[in-house]
């Protein structure tokens, strides 16, 4: 079944910006599904859609068979939405905040209660559930709309830019926490400007761009696609002056590092061979770009460059 | 399962009870300063003032005005409630998460309406037992005076939303109160009966649809009015519907809330 399927989607401004020209889209039941662009590409427009803050200009948007036009009160329903900037209200308690969100659902009261508790305390809320929403830290106000979210146990969550301005600890165990629910059954699409994200979370991807479609494969074929990767070395020990290694492009940034371009196909066990051969010890590696962001850069110029 | 009814009257009962909860929660600034006006009210024109009119529709001055007191406190109540809290429910963009709940527009227009109707119904109640402090007070007619206050307040909340609606900043939603609202209230007979005013300004007050509200609910409490009690009832009537009627159309259109 599918979760969320778009069909030949527009959306023109009263302004007369036309910030979507006909996309069609599906999303899978149970997915990780990453919506990638960059700003202005029509990423939000689309989400805005699909949850009704945005009115569509033409096209068709089905959220669980449940057409949006037809049947919005069920395609509503099986919605969770973390938008990307804060939008509850400050002086709210957390506690009230996420009860009064299940309501808007119908969930009674004697259902929202424990639910409400059971969420405030899995995302590290429990201790702040009545203190006013505008006094939580960044990270905080993040979990809380996540904690808004999912109160009405939603099977489609869609986040916006969930781990925007929060720092890495926190983004981690968001990652941790968005893969337990997505391993219970939730749908989950996600927008980010960190590739890395996109790339660890997500089995399937689209990639939008001045309000196309330019991409719609899944993870593994897109990075397969990748024909170089670029490594970064730290070696155990500097390098001789008069260093070299054929049949390798080799980049040396100090005495200490190297920079190696690999072709698909090339491995690394040749590379590590070959070092070991004279002497070469490498203490550690890393990918010099997230390889994702090497498609995404390409993709993007790609569909600039036939526009 | 839940029936959508059972959804719908979770849904309104969250909107009601967070409304009420806000005007609690901010009670210096919702239900305190009404009773310490109403106070002044009674004090300067009631007593003060009120001693040297002496008797105005068979009544002292003090009984007279005090239906009206009470009228205007829940109008400006029930108006200035649902406009503050829609609007800023706008400007702090926690209106979203109405919009993308399964909470059709009629449900939102009735919570927040509800709302306001309550702090006018609360701050009404208020302002009565500070009345009674100045004034020997008796309701006439139980049903006009009740089903009087109650409509005036739904009226006014619907106007208040309109407000919120089409407002784009603060200031917007103070305009229609300060420049409209009370000057309607003070010439729509709260301190005076029209009876007072040359024809001309008497035809003038008629248009006047506060008038018949002070009135009519001074017929429930007091037995007296200017004006025939059914035709209040019936311009009220037809206010509501038109004003809902408006208010849906503007929600269904997304106007001011939905790009």
């Amino acid at each position: 079944m599918k979760a969320l399927s778009i069909q030949n989607l527009t959306k023109v401004y009263k302004n007369g910006f036309e910030a979507l020209k006909g996309i069609s889209l599906d999303v899978n039941q149970g997915d990780f599904f990453a919506l990638l662009g960059p700003n202005g590409a029509g990423k939000s427009t689309t989400i805005g859609i699909i949850t009704s803050l945005v009115t569509k200009s033409s096209g068709q948007v089905k959220v669980f068979d449940a057409d949006i036009d037809i049947d919005s009160e069920a395609a509503k329903s099986y919605i969770g939405l973390v938008p990307q900037e804060f939008n509850f209200n400050g002086f709210e308690q957390v506690k009230h905040i996420l009860i009064s969100q299940a309501g808007y659902y119908g969930m009674p009261a004697h259902e929202a209660e424990p639910r409400a508790d059971e969420l405030l305390l899995q995302l590290g809320l429990w201790e702040k559930r009545h203190t006013p929403s505008r006094a939580l830290s960044g990270g905080m106000k993040r979990r809380l709309m996540i904690a808004r979210a999912l109160v009405h146990k939603p099977q489609l969550l869609i986040l916006d830019e969930p781990t925007a301005g929060v720092d890495i600890e926190l983004r981690r165990s968001m990652w941790l926490f968005l893969q337990a629910i997505n391993a219970q059954g939730t749908t989950i699409i996600l927008t980010t400007h960190y590739l890395e994200e996109a790339e660890n979370l997500c089995r399937n991807i689209a990639i939008i761009d001045k309000g196309l479609i330019v991409e719609n494969t899944d993870m593994k074929s897109l990075l397969n696609r990748l024909d170089k990767e670029t490594f970064i070395l730290d070696l155990k020990s500097p390098l001789p002056a008069d260093f070299t290694l054929s049949g390798f492009n080799l980049h040396r940034l100090d005495n200490t590092t190297l920079e190696v371009e690999l072709k698909r196909g090339e491995g690394l066990n040749t590379l590590f061979t070959a070092l070991s051969l004279q002497g070469i010890e490498v203490s550690s590696m890393k990918n010099k770009a997230n390889r994702l962001e090497e498609l995404f850069l390409a993709l993007v110029d790609k569909s600039e460059a036939t526009l | 399962m839940t029936t959508k009814f059972a959804r719908h009257q979770v849904a309104f009962n969250t909107l009601l009870s967070r409304e009420i909860r806000r005007f609690i929660r901010i009670w210096p600034q919702t239900l305190l300063p009404p009773a310490i006006t109403m106070t002044l009210y009674f004090i300067i024109f009631g007593n003060l003032i009120g001693s040297k009119i002496g008797e105005m529709g068979g009544f002292n001055y003090t009984q007279y005005i005090a239906p009206g007191i009470i009228m205007m406190s829940v109008i400006n109540n029930a108006y200035s409630n649902v406009a503050s809290s829609f609007f800023s429910a706008k400007f702090q963009n926690h209106i979203e998460e109405l919009i993308v709940a399964p909470v059709p527009n009629y449900l939102i227009l009735a919570g927040y309406v509800a709302g306001g109707t309550a702090r006018g119904l609360c701050v009404g109640l208020i302002v009565t037992l500070v009345s009674l402090f100045f004034t020997h007070l008796s309701i006439q007619h139980v049903f006009i005076t009740i089903s009087m206050v109650f409509l005036s307040a739904i009226l006014f909340a619907l106007g208040g939303f309109i407000n919120a609606i089409y407002a784009r900043n603060f200031d917007e939603i103070s305009i229609i109160p300060t420049f409209i609202l009370t000057p309607m209230t003070y010439l729509g007979g709260v301190f005076y009966s029209i009876s007072l005013l040359p024809e001309f300004w008497q035809n003038v007050s008629l248009l006047n649809p506060i008038l018949y509200m002070v009135n009519a609910f001074r017929y429930g409490m007091l037995g007296t009015s200017d004006i025939a009690v059914e035709i209040a009832f019936v311009i009220i009537i037809l206010c509501i519907v038109s004003l809902t009627s408006f208010a849906l159309y503007l929600l269904n259109k997304g106007t001011g809330i939905r790009n």
